[in-house]
């Protein structure tokens, strides 16, 4: 019988317990610590965006030759410079940009590139030489960093159903919660409760039990603190009704009601373009763009934007000519995309791609990824870079 | 620890776990007959033959996007049907010594090819060779078309060596890091070019890409080729340690004991790197029975799965739900996430995929819903650029059907409620657990909540 609810339960969560807004920002500042509680939010676009028809470098003649049949027009380009432009699926970016919200990092890659997806995006979510197998992320080192306030599973949060490398660490690891209420109803079924309730401490040993039965009162406790702040904020903002537009809402939910919670991780697939191009990435672009500029807006509306900084990030980017399907096959180098409502350096970064100094084809990276890591780490979540990437980077000035 | 604890200790090791069935054949055994009963019961070797031939790159070649889809529509059903072949097998096969170390090898040569009948190839040499000598199965692994082309051995010619192949001949396969210097995998890269494959995915040295001239390799030197270089790995002794260090954590304790690490290198060694004595050598020592090297073992998702479907009979309507249990879990035969395999152990476990490990039995067992999506694999990213509606079904039925009838009929009719959970389960039970048994009055209800527990997900 209590299977049968364990079952039953899940199937049926729903948002229940929605409080007023007008409650929120009352408990929010009641928390004290909220005052200049910095936020990360990490776009992962899977498969290998291609950069070049993404912030378009439409002031280069190659573009046109090498793109014959998939370069954008001109015409259609929404402009940021006289070198580069954005892609007409992201015009909801455009506003973003103009008002020194977003910045954009040309050329971002590393040494020996991978063009395997499975594993360039290891590379990326581990921060690894591209040699070198890391069985850790690097949000997850993070957190096994100790600081101050990456003390819980919480302090990153993954806005899906399973938890990415990036998110592990050794000794901690960061929790996947694609609907907060959704995470409570499961951790509270009779069964899993009663487990927890009756272990006492002979199973919180170091052995491996131990570690399960740890992560089962984690889990427990989290979903309860998650669920119960979170409730508190409604988010009243609109987005768009795509999967990524509901994640960065939970993302804004949780960020709007106190959540101590330094990291987000969300993705969005689809990105793998050998074939008819043009239609498929635009596809994918306005979701991203739409998506990415309501919460953008939103957090502004809120003053979060302040607190907040989001970075988007592909595993490479894809060679610089177009293949014979109005496609484009796998490259390197890629842009990053980074938003935030205190950037030091807006807009366009560093100097567009350079389409002449090839290697066999594919651009030159002239930013390592882990610079911009680093940056994230020394600048943002106040922790030493070295630490977490096993080597020292300088970082760089956006923020 | 007493005998029959013993051999059900070795089955969870040494095979996916015992079920009520074999207790009753093999209940009154010794440890050295229940050894020899599983390595007899392994000796058929019985390769998988699902995939029948490579999907066709010439659809491809031509460029139109109806036949890319096609195309990519065909690998992904024959890589699928690959992988239901091979959960199926490791949960029917009476041979389940030869699966699991078929799994080991799976992970020791960790390998992605997109050409399922490559991939098949190579799973059945892992199988072939799985108990047999690890001369044969590292040379045949190297000279399988899926690892020429994952490691870019094809491309590995005279006066422009790729490296890739020698260096994770070295630092995975054999010897581990720290070992050899850049200059032996330079030189070793020579050796081995000219290896590579023909259409048909035969085998071939290309004599012309050969480089046929010196090469000096661990202080030696002379015209080496590839046999010699893994012949020159093996002498060296760090290559049977690396090997037993590994099946040591995969066979009896994360945490590897250098004593019996050694001891077990001198086997394999002594035994010109057969891996049968080997085996029987951990699994009749005394330190395998240890309590310390029992039930503390994190169960792989494949060991969940295949532990579960064997105990329960289990057959599956809709087979493509394995594939979504083991994305769910993270763990998708043939996906290695990297050339160095599942790192495994704790690193299953976290906040989620325990939730789903204590949700999946009952699910399986009392026909639950699926209401959770894994995430795609980024190999999977070209199909789904092309699908235009990529929302993953949630919400699915999971149509299992576990055999009640001989589960329940296989339990001794004296056996108490305790008995089946330590019997199911092997770590020791603690307080919980002990509650829950002793408050359970139905049978059935009672299995599926000792499967639903950490306990059930180590072995």
């Amino acid at each position: 019988m209590k299977r049968r609810d364990f079952l039953r339960n899940t199937a049926l969560a729903s948002g229940a317990f929605l409080i007023p807004a007008f409650l929120k920002p009352l408990e929010a500042l009641a928390n004290g610590q909220l005052s200049g509680y910095k936020n990360l939010v990490v776009i992962q676009l899977s498969g290998g965006n291609d950069g070049l028809n993404t912030i378009i470098p439409y002031g280069n003649d190659i573009y046109y030759q090498k793109r014959k049949t998939i370069a954008i027009n001109q015409t259609d380009i929404i402009k940021l410079n006289d070198m580069q432009g954005l892609n007409p699926s992201l015009s909801a970016l455009k506003e973003i940009f103009d008002q020194g919200w977003m910045s954009i990092i040309n050329s971002v890659g590393y040494p020996n590139p991978d063009r395997s997806h499975f594993r360039s995006m290891d590379i990326w979510q581990t921060a690894s030489d591209s040699n070198q197998f890391l069985t850790t992320g690097w949000i997850g080192r993070y957190l096994d960093s100790n600081c101050q306030t990456c003390k819980n599973p919480y302090t990153a949060i993954e806005v899906d159903d399973t938890l990415s490398l990036a998110m592990k660490g050794t000794a901690m690891k960061g929790i996947a919660v694609q609907d907060p209420n959704k995470l409570y109803q499961a951790t509270r079924e009779p069964f899993f409760k009663d487990l927890l309730h009756d272990c006492g401490s002979d199973h919180l040993n170091e052995d491996n039990l131990g570690y399960l039965y740890k992560t089962m009162i984690e889990t427990y406790s989290s979903a309860d603190y998650i669920q119960k702040t979170s409730k508190t904020y409604n988010v009243s903002a609109e987005y768009p009704p795509t999967p990524l537009g509901n994640q960065l809402k939970t993302v804004s939910k949780f960020i709007n009601s106190g959540l101590q919670t330094r990291v987000y991780y969300v993705s969005l697939s689809g990105f793998d373009t050998h074939v008819g191009q043009q239609n498929q990435q635009g596809r994918q672009l306005k979701i991203y763009g739409d998506a990415v500029a309501a919460f953008v807006k939103d957090l502004k509306q809120t003053g979060k934007l302040e607190d907040t900084l989001v970075m988007t990030f592909s595993e490479f980017g894809r060679r610089v000519e177009q293949n014979a399907s109005n496609g484009t096959d796998h490259g390197t180098a890629n842009n990053v995309f980074i938003f935030g409502g205190r950037l030091k350096k807006a807009g366009i970064f560093n100097d567009a791609p350079d389409l002449t100094q090839l290697d066999n084809g594919d651009l030159k990276y002239k930013i390592d990824f882990r610079e911009v890591y680093a940056t994230l780490l020394d600048k943002w979540l106040d922790v030493n870079n070295s630490q977490i990437l096993n080597k020292s980077f300088n970082g760089l000035g956006f923020v | 620890m007493d005998n029959f604890k013993q051999i059900k200790h070795l089955y969870a090791r040494a095979g996916f776990g015992l079920r009520f069935e074999d207790r009753k054949v093999n209940e009154h055994f010794s440890v050295k007959k229940a050894v020899k009963d599983l390595f007899k019961t392994s000796d058929v070797n019985d390769p998988i033959s699902t995939v029948q031939g490579n999907t066709d790159y010439n659809a491809i070649m031509k460029g139109d996007v109806l036949a890319r889809k096609q195309f990519l529509q065909e690998q992904r059903q024959q890589e699928k049907d690959l992988n239901l072949a091979w959960i199926q097998k490791m949960s029917a096969t009476e041979a389940q010594l030869r699966e699991k170390m078929t799994l080991f090898w799976h992970n020791h040569f960790a390998c992605r090819s997109r050409e399922a009948l490559f991939a098949q190839q190579l799973n059945n040499i892992q199988r072939t060779h799985a108990l047999g000598n690890f001369r044969d199965l590292v040379l045949e692994v190297s000279k399988s078309p899926a690892m020429l082309q994952i490691l870019n051995n094809q491309q590995n010619h005279k006066g422009h060596p790729n490296e890739n192949f020698a260096r994770e001949l070295m630092e995975l396969f054999t010897i581990g890091r720290g070992n050899y210097t850049e200059k032996d995998v330079k030189e070793s890269a020579r050796a081995f070019t000219g290896w590579g494959f023909n259409k048909d995915g035969e085998f071939l040295v290309r004599p012309f890409l050969h480089d046929g001239d010196q090469k000096t390799f661990l202080g030696k030197t002379g015209n080496f080729a590839g046999e010699d270089i893994i012949n020159t790995l093996l002498e060296q002794k760090q290559t049977a340690y690396f090997i037993s260090n590994k099946l040591y954590k995969y066979l009896v304790n994360e945490i590897p004991d250098p004593l019996h690490v050694n001891a077990m290198a001198d086997v394999f060694y002594k035994s010109n790197y057969e891996i049968k004595p080997l085996l029987e050598y951990v699994f009749t020592s005394d330190w395998f029975y240890e309590d310390k090297n029992t039930g503390n073992i994190v169960k792989s998702p494949v060991e969940l799965i295949v532990g579960l479907n064997r105990q329960f009979y289990i057959t599956y309507q809709r087979p493509d739900v394995l594939l979504e249990f083991q994305r769910t879990l993270g763990q998708i035969l043939f996906y290695p996430p990297n050339v160095a395999g599942w790192p495994g152990g704790r690193n299953w476990i976290d906040s989620s995929s325990l939730m789903y490990r204590l949700k999946i039995p009952s699910m399986v067992l009392n026909g639950g819903l699926i209401d959770f999506a894994g995430k795609a694999d980024p190999e999977d990213e070209a199909y789904l650029a092309t699908v235009r509606n990529r929302q993953t079904l949630v919400n699915t039925k999971v149509q299992a059907q576990p055999d009640w009838p001989k589960f329940l009929g296989d339990i001794p009719k004296n056996l108490s409620n305790t008995a089946i959970a330590q019997f199911i389960l092997e770590p020791t039970l603690g307080k919980a657990m002990q509650n829950t048994v002793d408050h359970s009055t139905n049978i059935k209800t009672l299995v599926i909540e000792i499967v639903s527990t950490p306990e059930y997900q180590l072995c």
